[in-house]
């Protein structure tokens, strides 16, 4: 999905893209389906660990301090920074 | 011992690998180092029903052949090393039943490599508690191996484990998985053509490993670097591929033979103890309330067996003295090396209480939710979650805590653990701080329950752990990171510990701290024995023939003769003659030559402060008379002066030495084995002795 933003340096609108939902954006308790990483060295450890495109996500809990977050992913509870989860975008 | 067959146990970590070992080999077990790495290797017997004897090793658990962390590492290097004594002649894959999916994607790798393989599906009673059923006959015929459920806690199906093992086959019949040869066609094609393997999946492994693996020699690891360019390979892309590959055979299969019932995602029970014991509120207070605990039986279990080690050595020590001739031999055996030992021996129980409060934490899942909890917090100061563990076990001893930062991935975080570790109040330095405290603060309370005394030593634990902290900020500038920190972790469900690992996790850490650090705790005691009993020249016999001269022996009774003649040899021996060389240098922290020597002693162990200290002010050299050390100290004057030495500055300045210096050959030796070179060990050395002088001068200089 395409919006136009104004960009301070070509003075003029330009098209931005509206990214997609992204797995440290989810509250605790909703679902997303894994569609893509934006890492490609973390990516790798993640679809070892489960976290695969197409795979649903569910966010279990966060940190009592608000960082790492858990979530259930194939059967399992994983736990990853936010920083982490940032780099999985939802469908 | 001689095997008939070689099995390797692999699998996930909290598949229940270690406990089916355990089952499998009893005490039948050894720990040792895999070669050139220090990572265990534990290895352990078993019979077969057919008569065969069965040697198993217990490779460390891993979610992958593509290793993360340094013990991870070893799971491909054994089974690929053709030529090595360790290589198996059967892997076992244990499975956990209720979380197939992620479990399959390392049988895969290991099925590709084409060793002969079974299957161990282990907790079958979780999977059904979860509504999962599985068709093992379906699976095992796509596999193409068996599979044997079995349930390691209950020791169900170990027999039928047993019994498939001995009908092994010498020859891999499992199916492929995936199309490796897919993934990079001309590099698997020449590399296997070069190496002459038959294996593509092995000449992939190769191309992703090759840097790592000790049986490449540097000529073919370069080669396999040449061909990589050749055919641009992208090691990390390739790995996203054959990732994708794998799971997606692996959801056909589960597709196929395996139905939910319901959609219960997750432990029901394990979620509702996750509610309490990662609460923001609660989860703090438990945590601290078990780490209390966990103090508490430290030091209060393990004082009475303490003792009677201590005790034992004492007894051990004169019994010597009187059955061998008199000599410098005998002197050597039993100051020396027995008396080295028992400063090894006496730490065995703190270090068997803390590796089973650590291995039930870790047992029942608690320890990844403190990581958990704890991350962020660490994290801003140069650590990870998994650094919690070591630090809080620094409380006990360092060396156990600095063997158990292997578990944390990134190389910076655990060097960064494993250089702070150390400075946390360990307990040798309890006996130091005790001492002098009792000497300088008086015994009363303030604010009704409280005692000054007791105030004074909770301080030095707190300020132990702030100096952790900072020096932790401050390296986490100085370290330069080798790769890129992450935590992805899987939270186990909760379960109950099982009681026969944690009993032979005590006894396996004992013993490798034991043999480990003993030998330098004997090698450092000796020598310090020999610079405290010698001395340079003729001045030991000037000092005998001074005293047996008719005024003093008429004089002075036998008893006191001795001791005034032993404080003074100690006085000329080398370990005095250094004491006075290094006095100008630690005068302006306040002590004299005797604190000197008592410095010097400590270097070894800390604890040997009192005993040095009791020697020095001639007290029958009996370390447990605490109050007869305690007042010859406290009636210690300056000569010079007449005024006490052990004053209110001296004290605190002593302890801030203490606090700070790297004084513990058996942590530098940890640390050397654990890092594989001296530079680490000698960088600890020289910040923490640094910081030591330093902060003792500002002590001293301030209070005095």
């Amino acid at each position: 999905m395409f919006l136009f933003g104004f960009n301070l340096n070509k003075r003029t609108f330009v098209p931005v893209q509206i990214e997609n939902m992204r797995l440290s954006q989810l509250e605790v308790g909703e679902k997303g389906i894994v569609k893509e990483f934006t890492d490609l060295e973390m990516s790798v450890k993640l679809m070892e660990m489960g976290c695969l495109p197409g795979e649903e996500i569910r966010v279990a809990r966060v940190a009592p301090l608000g960082d790492p977050i858990a979530i259930h992913v194939s059967g399992y509870q994983l736990s990853l920074r936010k920083r982490e989860a940032s780099t999985i975008i939802l469908q | 011992m001689e095997a008939d067959i070689r099995v390797a146990l692999v699998g996930n970590p909290n598949t229940g690998k270690s406990t089916l070992f355990n089952v499998l080999t009893g005490l039948n077990q050894k720990i040792g180092n895999f070669p050139g790495v220090t990572v265990d290797k534990k290895t352990g017997y078993c019979s077969l029903p057919d008569g065969r004897k069965a040697e198993v090793i217990d490779l460390p658990g891993t979610y992958s052949l593509y290793p993360k962390s340094r013990d991870e590492s070893i799971v491909f290097s054994v089974l690929a090393d053709k030529a090595s004594e360790l290589t198996p002649d059967l892997v076992v894959v244990v499975i956990d039943a209720s979380n197939l999916k992620r479990n399959l994607l390392l049988y895969t790798q290991v099925a590709d490599l084409k060793i002969p393989v079974i299957v161990a599906l282990n907790m079958m009673d979780m999977a059904h508690k979860r509504g999962i059923s599985i068709d093992i006959d379906g699976l095992a015929k796509r596999l193409g191996v068996p599979i044997v459920p079995i349930s390691a806690r209950k020791v169900d199906g170990i027999d039928q484990l047993k019994t498939t093992i001995s009908y092994a086959n010498k020859i891999a019949l499992q199916e492929a998985t995936i199309d490796v040869e897919s993934i990079a066609p001309q590099l698997i094609e020449h590399i296997g053509r070069e190496m002459e393997l038959d294996n593509p999946y092995f000449a992939l492994q190769l191309a992703h490993q090759h840097e790592t693996l000790k049986f490449l020699s540097a000529t073919q690891s370069d080669r396999i670097e040449q061909l990589e360019k050749k055919y641009s390979f992208h090691p990390q892309k390739a790995q996203a591929t054959e990732t994708i590959a794998r799971y997606t055979f692996i959801n056909k299969l589960l597709h196929e033979t395996v139905k939910k019932h319901h959609a219960a995602h997750d432990d029901p029970w394990s979620n509702k103890i996750d509610k309490v014991l990662t609460h923001r509120v609660f989860g703090f207070i438990i945590f601290f309330g078990i780490l209390l605990f966990m103090f508490q039986a430290i030091f209060a279990w393990s004082a009475y067996p303490m003792e009677l080690i201590e005790n034992f050595f004492v007894w051990a020590q004169s019994s010597l003295h009187h059955t061998l001739p008199a000599g410098p031999l005998t002197n050597l055996l039993v100051d020396g090396v027995i008396a080295g030992l028992s400063g090894v021996m006496v730490f065995i129980p703190q270090i068997a209480i803390l590796f089973a409060f650590i291995s039930i934490l870790e047992d029942t899942g608690y320890m990844a939710r403190v990581t958990f909890m704890m991350d962020k917090i660490m994290r801003k100061v140069g650590l990870s979650g998994k650094s919690v563990v070591p630090l809080i076990g620094g409380f006990a001893c360092a060396v156990p805590s600095i063997m158990s930062t292997r578990t944390i991935e990134n190389w910076k975080d655990r060097m960064i653990t494993i250089l702070v570790t150390p400075l946390v109040t360990c307990s040798a330095r309890l006996p130091v701080y005790t001492l002098l405290i009792a000497l300088v603060v008086p015994s009363r309370n303030v604010w009704w329950i409280f005692n000054l005394q007791g105030l004074a030593l909770t301080a030095m634990y707190l300020f132990s752990l702030f100096s952790a902290i900072t020096v932790a900020l401050v390296m986490k500038y100085l370290l330069k990171a080798r790769e890129r920190g992450y935590f992805i972790m899987e939270l186990p469900v909760y379960r109950m510990p099982r009681w026969n690992n944690v009993f032979l996790a005590m006894v396996e850490r004992a013993k490798t701290f034991v043999l480990e650090a003993g030998k330098v705790i004997i090698a450092v005691s000796v020598i310090l024995w020999v610079l405290a009993s010698y001395g340079p020249g003729n001045r030991f016999d000037q000092i005998d023939q001074k005293y047996h001269q008719p005024e003093y022996v008429r004089s002075i009774k036998p008893d006191d003769l001795n001791r005034i003649i032993a404080s003074e040899k100690l006085e000329n021996s080398y370990a005095g003659v250094m004491g006075h060389v290094i006095e100008p240098v630690i005068k302006p922290l306040g002590f004299d030559w005797k604190i000197g020597i008592a410095l010097i002693t400590s270097f070894a162990a800390r604890e040997v402060f009192v005993g040095t200290m009791a020697t020095i002010y001639s007290v029958d050299g009996n370390a447990e008379q605490m109050t007869t050390v305690q007042q010859k100290m406290h009636d210690a004057k300056d000569p010079a002066t007449g005024k006490p030495v052990f004053t209110f500055a001296v004290a605190f300045s002593l302890m801030m030495f203490y606090a700070f210096a790297m004084q513990c050959a058996s942590t530098m030796a940890i640390v050397y084995r654990e890092t594989k070179s001296w530079k680490w060990p000698a960088i600890q050395f020289g910040y923490m002795t640094g910081l030591a002088y330093i902060i003792s001068f500002i002590t001293f200089q301030l209070l005095k």
